[in-house]
This record gives structure tokens, sequence and C-alpha cells, in this order.
């Protein structure tokens, strides 16, 4: 019988493609996992016992399913700083405290903010995140033995032409495979992932974060965990609408934030550094026939289990054949239609794109440019809708009276234009202003209307101002109910 | 409600008959016209398209990020998607055209036809608000015949329906004789009492059945349907037969020349339906005549 109940087809509705699906994520997993811990700092097998959590806890706590959470560059990228200065175990503890904010974020349903970042600000994101994972492998190549480049070369060759031959193999898998083969048979002498740091040999365990608990210790990691939780939820909901609309089935943000939560404290208990949605995992997971959570737990247990028994194997894989993967992780990230979109689009989408792109590469902190993007974009919308604002005047029969219309928005940034809408060189008995199809929609609006009141009567003109009620009855969304029948009864004198 | 076709629907006035491809949907278009005529109610045939996207359709290993591989992906993934959905509304616009036409032919009836996008159960109790009665076949075209399943749609829609479900068998025939199976709860009395107010049973012979032991609380429910029965100018007769419920009723059914059996849907809770059975699930699995669920 097919599992009729809406859980049931989230893990067994497609069965078969998940599980495929699960292998291919697990094997284009195990070079990221390990390449996003040398990015942090840590051991291999820190990335990898993250990506293992993160994935099999998401499988079941997560709100969309079919999307591929573990460790990232993006919040590895975070991490170093506080991995520098104070070590492993403050990044497990961070990890934790990261975990706890995320749950807090989903209770509060912060998942709603999304829709206050722009699509030019999670252009920007993405474009970011894909110069800085790019930027993280050039270590790797810069002062190294000219093979490293062949190898690299030829490993893009792989993955970039093996698809034209053959879609049923995963073409990284190819790559790594090959190079490793050509690596030990040549002896070549380059760096391997043994050389990173320490892999996984045992199923990961559960311990406490070695730290002193106390609040010194919370204001080393607060800061850090802060940064943490948004960054992955940024990019967990991002990661979650780009799945929603490549699959057109809906998911819910608010458990995501939760469960994304869950997965890091699981992963800081498991001795894992924080992750969260992986971008390009996920396409590949959607593009390889993966639609329900079992896919998502395929990944994650089939990394764990590769990992383990194949490390002897592992470690022999040179550095640059897990370049030439994150290379492609970065140019899969890359939306290179942003690029082509810059002419065309309007200038101040672009500016917010290259804005977000700019601070983040620079401060290597994600939320940092994502608030730069966010805060532009506000600016220039702010700016657009000042726009939106008519002063139509007509003279009186006998010239001395004058009747102004205004029509549109007024806050803070049209009050200027507000103002300059009025004559006051022109001598008048009477000024009528009708603001009957104004929205007033702030305190300086309401400043504007008196002190264009004001001008006029300095003048010696009688001054009526007309359809105010209509007008300032925009004002009251501070009491939350403009939009409900009765609001302009409620804020009749 | 947008696109039901039919302009201002009164609440719980129509009867909505859902078909789809299967063998099934003949004897619900006439079940449903029968009742329609009978209730002097408005028909309108409902075919639901259910894309199911938590399946995937193609699959493409190869795990490799081209330039634009989201983009492309998402092209790939919508046209995909178009092309199927274009062919299951043509199909489901014919499907329900030619019940309609043959509807309107055999009983002068003018069913409006709706088609719509989503599950068959999230549709359904969407629309529930405009509906009297629903129709449905006893398995859908993707139901296993070789297992005498009910269709796996059919039992999810009669637990989240809060209104009257006619559920039809394969071959609809004219009905004559009808069976109440009665076991005296407050919802099996609202039942009688309903079946006695709606003129959808009118001039029909109908057969009271208790299943229970011989006592006087089981004598005195009876008497109290047949009175209740007889009140509303139908023709009744009453009977008590000891024995296991779900086998009785099904053997009265086929023995008595019953053509329509009414039933409360799903008196136990859940949980104690997994331990214990349920009579609902089993007598639409077993009676080869429409069954009349009542809520």
């Amino acid at each position: 019988m097919k599992p009729t109940t809406r859980l049931g087809q989230e893990w067994f509705g497609n069965v078969r493609g998940d599980v495929l699906a699960g292998l291919v994520v697990a094997l284009a997993l195990i070079p990221e996992a390990i390449a996003f811990s040398i990015i942090a700092g840590v051991d291999p097998k820190v990335g990898l016992y993250a990506s293992f959590c993160i994935a099999v806890v998401i499988a079941f706590t997560g709100g969309r399913p079919g999307m591929i959470s573990a460790a990232t560059g993006a919040m590895a990228l975070v991490m170093v700083g506080l991995v520098k200065d104070h070590g492993l175990q403050y990044l497990l503890a961070a990890t934790l405290l990261t975990g706890v904010l995320q749950i807090i974020a989903g209770a509060l349903k912060l998942g709603a903010l999304m829709r206050f970042v722009s699509r030019s600000v999670i252009t920007g994101f993405v474009n970011a995140l894909a110069i800085l994972i790019f930027m993280a492998q050039l270590p790797e190549l810069i002062g190294v033995p000219w093979s490293v480049y062949v190898m690299t070369a030829a490993g893009l060759a792989i993955i970039y032409l093996l698809p034209r031959l053959t879609r049923a193999v995963p073409s990284p898998l190819v790559a790594i495979v090959l190079l490793t083969a050509v690596a030990i048979m040549l002896g070549l002498d380059i760096r391997t992932v043994g050389d990173m740091g320490e892999l996984p040999d045992s199923l990961p365990v559960f311990l406490l974060p070695d730290v002193p608990w106390n609040l010194e210790t919370l204001a080393i990691i607060f800061p850090v965990s802060a940064t943490l939780a948004v960054v992955g939820l940024l990019e967990s909901l991002l990661t979650a609408q780009i799945v929603d609309d490549l699959t057109d089935t809906p998911s819910d943000k608010n458990r995501e934030c939760a469960g994304q939560g869950v997965a890091n404290i699981a992963a800081g208990f498991m001795g894992g550094m924080a992750g969260c949605a992986m971008i390009g995992q996920s396409v590949i997971n959607v593009k390889s026939g993966g639609r329900g959570r079992l896919s998502t737990f395929v990944a994650g247990a089939v990394l764990l289990v590769m990992v383990v028994f194949a490390g002897p194997w592992v470690e022999q894989i040179p550095m640059a054949a897990l370049v030439a993967v994150m290379i492609m992780v970065s140019i899969g990230t890359f939306s290179w239609s942003s690029i082509r979109n810059l002419g065309s689009y309007p200038k101040t989408s672009s500016i917010v794109m290259i804005g977000t792109v700019l601070v983040t590469v620079f401060t290597h902190d994600l939320a940092k440019g994502v608030l730069t993007g966010v805060l532009l974009s506000a600016l220039f919308f702010a700016r657009k809708v000042g726009q939106v604002l008519h002063i139509d005047s007509q003279a009186g029969a006998d010239g001395r009276s004058r009747r102004y219309t205004v029509t549109g928005q007024v806050f803070f940034a049209s009050a200027d234009a507000f103002v300059a809408g009025f004559d006051f060189r022109q001598t008048l008995d009477t000024v009528v202003i009708d603001v009957g199809d104004a929205r007033l929609w702030d305190l300086s609006a309401v400043g504007a209307l008196d002190k264009v009141v004001l001008k006029f009567r300095r003048q010696g003109t009688a001054v009526e101002v007309i359809g105010m009620d209509a007008a300032s009855s925009t004002l009251v969304d501070r009491l939350g109910v403009h939009d409900k029948p009765g609001a302009e009864r409620l804020m009749a004198p | 409600m947008t696109g039901t076709g039919q302009a201002g629907t009164a609440a719980h006035a129509q009867v909505l008959a859902a078909v789809d491809a299967s063998a099934y949907s003949e004897s619900v278009g006439h079940l449903a016209a029968w009742a329609a005529t009978r209730l002097d109610a408005p028909l309108e045939l409902l075919h639901v398209l259910d894309r199911h996207p938590e399946r995937a359709p193609a699959m493409d290993l190869s795990g490799s990020l081209d330039l634009g591989a989201k983009s492309a992906l998402l092209a790939q993934l919508a046209a995909l998607d178009e092309e199927r959905s274009r062919l299951a509304r043509q199909r489901g616009r014919a499907l329900l055209d030619g019940l309609a036409a043959r509807l309107r032919a055999h009983y002068g009836l003018e069913p409006a036809t709706t088609l719509r996008n989503g599950s068959l159960v999230d549709t359904l109790t969407g629309l529930e608000q405009q509906v009297r009665l629903f129709v449905i076949g006893n398995r859908g075209e993707h139901a296993d015949f070789a297992r005498g399943h009910l269709g796996s749609q059919l039992e999810r829609v009669v637990r989240a329906v809060h209104r009257p479900l006619l559920v039809a068998s394969r071959q609809f025939a004219q009905i004559g004789r009808m069976l109440i199976a009665f076991d005296n709860s407050p919802s099996a009395r609202k039942g009688v009492a309903m079946v006695a107010d709606s003129p959808l049973f009118a001039g029909l012979a109908i057969q009271v059945l208790t299943v229970s032991a011989d006592n006087d609380a089981a004598r005195a429910a009876l008497d109290w349907a047949r009175e209740r029965l007889a009140r509303a100018g139908l023709d009744v007769s009453v009977q008590r037969l000891p024995g296991d419920p779900d086998q009785v009723i099904a053997a009265q059914v086929d023995q008595g020349g019953i053509d329509l059996l009414v039933m409360g849907a799903y008196g136990h809770s859940r949980i104690r339906r997994l331990i214990v059975g349920s009579t609902t699930t089993t007598l639409l699995r077993t009676c080869r005549v429409p069954v009349l669920l009542l809520r």
C-alpha cells in the first residue's frame, strides 16, 4: 500500500529516488565536510561528524523534506576566529548555543522575517557565499608544486565532462577516485586529506564540551553563536525557498528554524561544528531525484558509514581533488544570471546585490552582508514610495484663495517634498489643504503638515485642512488595528 | 468559491460526485444523479488532479553543478510538470464532459463540472460548505483490485468530511430496498431521524437491523426506530439478529436483496480501531451495494 498520511509521504513517498539521491549527496558531502572543516581550522572529523548528525537529525526535525543540511562554508567562515583564539571546545559550546538560539527563533516564528529579505539581497548572499567558498580554496592553490594545478584541472575536466557521457555515476566521485589512484600510483608528493588533521575512526560519541560553564565563556561564545544562528537560518530558509520552487511543494519555515536548532545541538554534543542547509547539495539532491526526508537521512547515514569504514582511503585523497569539487560547488552556487542582469535590472537592485556581496566578502560575515542589503533595500524602497506624492493646486475665482489637493504617501522620506509642494510667496486670504486622498504614515508627515499650516498662518493666511480624518487614519498602525473596520471611528476625536 | 461553474451555490445544497478514470465513475455518476433527482438538488461532477509532487520524475545521478544549474533544473522540472499536467487536465476534462453528457441524456439533469488541482481529501473538505451529499467510488483508478483493498483515498475521505457520504459500488442498480445498520448509539439515532426526514428515501422499502443479543434495550430501540420511520410515512420493517455485526450485516445485505446500506461512519476511535478493526471499513470492503455513511 502507498503511504497515505502526510508524514508517511514525506518519508516513504519516493523511496527509490530518495535512496539513490541520498547516496549521490553523501558522496558529494564528504569532500565538502572535509573542506569546510579545514576552512574553520578544525580536524576533518569535526566537519564529518557534524554533517552526519545534522543531516540525520534534520531529516526528522526539519520543515523542508528533501533539503540537505550539514557542515557548511557559510558557517565555517563565521567560526574561524573563535577556533583560532579559543579552540575546538569553545566551538562545540558555541554550536550548542547556536542551536538554542535557533530553537527560540523558531518558537518566536522569526522565519516570517525572511519576507524582508529581498530577492536582490538573496542573490547577493548566494554570490558572496560562492566567492567565499572559492577564496577559501586559494591557499591550496598558491605556492604549491605544478602537479597540483594539473590535478585540479583534471578534476574539473572530469566533473564537467563526464556527465556528457553518463549521468548514472556521480562525476565528482569519479574525479576523486581517479585522482587519488593517480596520486598513489605516481607517488606524488602533494598534500592529502590525511595531512589536514584527524579523520573519524569510530562512530561519534556523546560528550559535553570541555569549557568552564560560566558567564565569561558565554561572553566569548555568544557573539559568534548569534551570528552563526542568523547565518544558518538565513541560508536554511533561503535554501528551503529554492527547494520549494524546484519541487513546487510547500514547507514549514518555522519548523525548519527549530529543526536546525535541534540538529545543531545534536552536532554540538557529538563533537561536530554548527551547520545549516546547503544550497548546492540540496540542488544536487533534487536533481538526483531526492524529494523526501529519507533522502536527507540516507545522505547523513551513508556519509558516516563510508568515512568510518573507508577512513584509510579517505586519508589518501589529494587536496587537489577536493579543491576541484569545491570549485564546482562555488561555480554552481554562484548566480551567473545576476551578472547578465546587471545591465537590465533597476540600478537600485544591482546596488543592493553588489553591496551585499562586497560587505560579505570584506568582512567574511554573511550576516553583516545581509543586514547591509536589507537596509539598502529598505532605504531605496522608502525613496521610491516617497516619490508617490502629488500636490495639485487651484486658484480661487477671485484670486485671493487657493486650494491644494494632496494625493500619495506622506512619511519621513517625502516630508520635505510635501513642504516644498506649497507656494508660500503668493499672498492669499485663504488656503484650503485637502489631504483626504493622502496617507500620513508617521509623525514626520504630521510635522510637515503642521509646518505648512504655520507658515501660511504667519503670512496672515487663513488655513483650512480638510479630509484629515481619512488621512490620519493611517497613523493608527501604532495601535495595530488600521486594517480592521472601525479604525477611522477609533481615531475620530 | 471560484471555479465551481455554478453561480451562488447555497450552503449545503448540492450533490457533489467525485469521479476519476476508474470503472466506478459511471456508477458514481448514476448514483449521484439518482440522489440529485430525489433531493431536487444541483449536481456537480468533480475531478481532482493530484500531481504527487512528493515523487520525483526523472533522475540525474551525475551529482555535478554546472553554470546556472539551479535555473536549468527549475526550467526542466517545470516543463515536465507542465506537460503532464496538461495531459491530465485534458483527460480530466474529457472524463467530466463525457459523464455529464451521459447523465444529461439519461436523466435530463444539467450537471456542473469542476476540475481542481490538489489532493482529493483537501479538495472535498474545502468544498464541504456547499455540499449536501458527497458521492464517491468505492475504489479509485489506482486501487489494487486483487487484494480487495478499499481505494487508498476512501478511508481518509470518510474520516475527513463532515457531510453524508454515499459510496458507490462498481455497478449501479435501481434502488428499491435499503438496510439501516442500527446500533442505538446517539449517532445511529440521529441517522434514523435523518433518513425519516430526507426526501432521498421516499418510497423505498426500509429494513432496520440491530445486531445484538435479545434484550429489552434492543427491543425498545428497534421500536423507537420503527415508530420514527413509520411516522414519516416510510415502509419499514425491523429485525434483530445475534452475532458478529460485520458478518451478520454483510449476510443480510447479500441475502435480503438490499440495494443500499445506511450506517454511521467510524464509531470507534482511531487507536481502538487498530486493535478491534472497524465495522465500517469491513462493510465498505465486503458489501457490493452502495453504502451511505452518516456523520
